[in-house]
């Protein structure tokens, strides 16, 4: 059974002249242990969408369950708990005067879990930390260490699933293969289902098994890894974004 | 023709030093390289000095640093002894650069045609109505289809494309010999890239110029520039034909080409760089 399901799923922003419809009725079901992809550019609404799944964004109508139980717009704690979020900037999302350890306290407070240190230590330790680490600050740590703090601070609740918007696009290339591993590992060791956002077909094909290409608020395509790899993809919009991500391909080429 | 072959600019034994109170701090170390007539790439992570070497090269390094080297010539100018009066007038002129990202980089209080129009009235002393011919002209050439409407804008009302296309005119409409591009893409969506781009690349070209492109895309300095300078910890470990990347030797570039995920070799794992003191110093 899917654990996310989602069945016309519209979001819209202010009203009257100000009126705008940013994700147009979507539809998508996740497999349990599955990644699946939303891929667009800025302005598509595919950051929304996974707003949506996090329970951040609660202007939303259509149908979503997670975990085999319908979900609303207002969520209790334990459904809040199942999915977490993981954000692009690990500069601007973590606290800059909270300690490491402050930081992954903070949600073992908000849902009363036991047993807290012993969480913090085993989660710096899952995503590669040293436990001493919890005793830091954001600014002394690199933009990688920062990012396995905010993976850290997501997985500390157990979540099933984890939304992740764009989690590599801050980082350099090699900093970004060593996040890229860690989330596979910690994938096929907890059985994680990912929501992966991100705008580089290159990073959506290594880590996805299916991906939605957005359009002005709406999936245009959903495309295998297998149909991304062999470039038999439908959609001329996807065709492009897959050209995108192999470099520049100067127009006289295109034409030929 | 002597001309075409005599690089543009020619730097030796350069270093970027900053100086602080546990030390002197080298960004940029021993840097030789020489630019023609042609697209010169420079790759490198965050902190490898990619960056403060486009700077220095415009000398608008910040005031605390030094630059040291053996020779940095452009053209007939030598951009060691040249006074800040000289620099002025290179600036812009002669040496343009594109920065990252339009929203920061252009005036918020100015409309883009009076900041387009500017460079020309400051350098070729031209009078305001022949400003706006050459910016209006300047627009077109960029592929701006209503220019007379867009002079009139502000750059909060632009588009992250449009506004790099502007800067793109703003750099080009004094006829430089030498781009500076630093990330003049990262900002933009892959389908505004492309086309930005190809207004670059159609413009280098067209007016036979150099180009520096710093950047941190290795597949876009790949298929866009001719040579490729890949910097670690300030100082250049490689240089190396574009087209020849993919068969780079230096194990730091080798690091880099096999840890980015790739669609024409996907990898189950990615290669993880292992960093070797001595990249730093060899």
């Amino acid at each position: 059974m899917s654990i996310i399901s989602v069945n016309d799923l519209a979001v819209s922003f202010g009203s009257g002249n100000d009126f705008k419809q940013v994700v147009k009725n979507v539809a998508f079901d996740v497999e349990p242990g599955e990644t699946f992809g939303l891929v667009g550019e800025s302005g598509c609404g595919k950051s929304t969408v996974l707003g949506a799944l996090a329970g951040r964004i609660k202007g939303w109508s259509g149908s979503v369950s997670i975990d085999g139980e319908g979900v609303g717009p207002k969520r209790s704690r334990l459904q809040l708990a199942k999915q977490q979020m993981v954000f692009q900037d690990p500069f601007g999302s973590l606290h800059p005067r909270h300690t490491i350890g402050r930081t992954l306290l903070e949600p073992l407070e908000v849902h009363g879990l036991d047993q807290r240190q012993e969480r913090v230590e085993r989660v710096l330790r899952d995503v590669g930390l040293p436990p001493a680490f919890r005793h830091r600050f954001p600014h002394q740590l690199s933009g990688g260490q920062r990012q396995r703090v905010a993976i850290a601070r997501a997985l500390i609740l157990n979540p099933r699933i984890l939304l992740l918007d764009e989690p590599t696009s801050a980082l350099d290339v090699s900093i970004q293969a060593e996040i890229l591993n860690l989330l596979k590992d910690l994938q096929e060791r907890d059985k994680l289902t990912y929501v992966l956002v991100s705008h580089d077909m290159a990073v959506i094909a290594h880590l996805c098994n299916r991906v939605a290409v957005m359009l002005d608020g709406q999936f245009v395509e959903v495309a295998s890894r297998e149909q991304l790899l062999q470039g038999s993809v439908q959609h001329p919009y996807t065709r492009t974004l897959l050209d995108g991500s192999r470099g520049y391909v100067p127009p006289r080429k295109l034409a030929s | 023709m002597p001309e075409q072959t005599k690089p543009i600019l020619s730097v030796k034994n350069m270093s970027v030093q900053f100086p602080s109170l546990s030390g002197v701090v080298s960004a940029v170390r021993n840097l030789s390289f020489e630019v023609g007539r042609e697209k010169v790439g420079i790759i490198g992570e965050s902190g490898s000095g990619k960056s403060t070497t486009g700077r220095a090269i415009m000398r608008l390094q910040p005031a605390t640093a030094r630059v040291v080297a053996d020779e940095m010539r452009f053209e007939d100018v030598d951009l060691l002894t040249a006074s800040e009066a000289e620099m002025r007038a290179i600036r812009g002129s002669r040496i343009s650069m594109i920065l990252q990202d339009p929203k920061y980089s252009l005036n918020p209080v100015m409309t883009v045609g009076e900041q387009i129009a500017e460079t020309v009235i400051l350098h070729e002393r031209l009078g305001r109505k022949a400003a706006r011919e050459r910016t209006l002209a300047m627009l077109e050439r960029v592929n701006i289809r209503d220019p007379q409407r867009v002079f009139n804008l502000y750059p909060h009302e632009v588009s992250g494309g449009m506004g790099q296309r502007i800067m793109i005119s703003m750099m080009l409409i004094s006829s430089p010999s030498l781009i500076i591009a630093d990330e003049p893409t990262s900002a933009l969506d892959v389908t505004v890239r492309q086309q930005v781009l190809s207004i670059l690349d159609d413009l280098i070209s067209e007016r036979n110029i150099g180009l520096i492109f710093i950047s941190h895309d290795l597949n876009l300095v790949k298929s866009f520039c001719d040579r490729v300078i890949i910097m670690y910890a300030g100082r250049i470990v490689e240089t190396i034909d574009a087209s020849k990347l993919d068969q780079a030797t230096h194990p730091y570039t080798r690091g880099l080409l096999e840890a980015l995920p790739s669609l024409d070799h996907p990898r189950d794992r990615l290669e993880v760089l292992k960093r070797q003191a001595s990249w730093a110093e060899a």
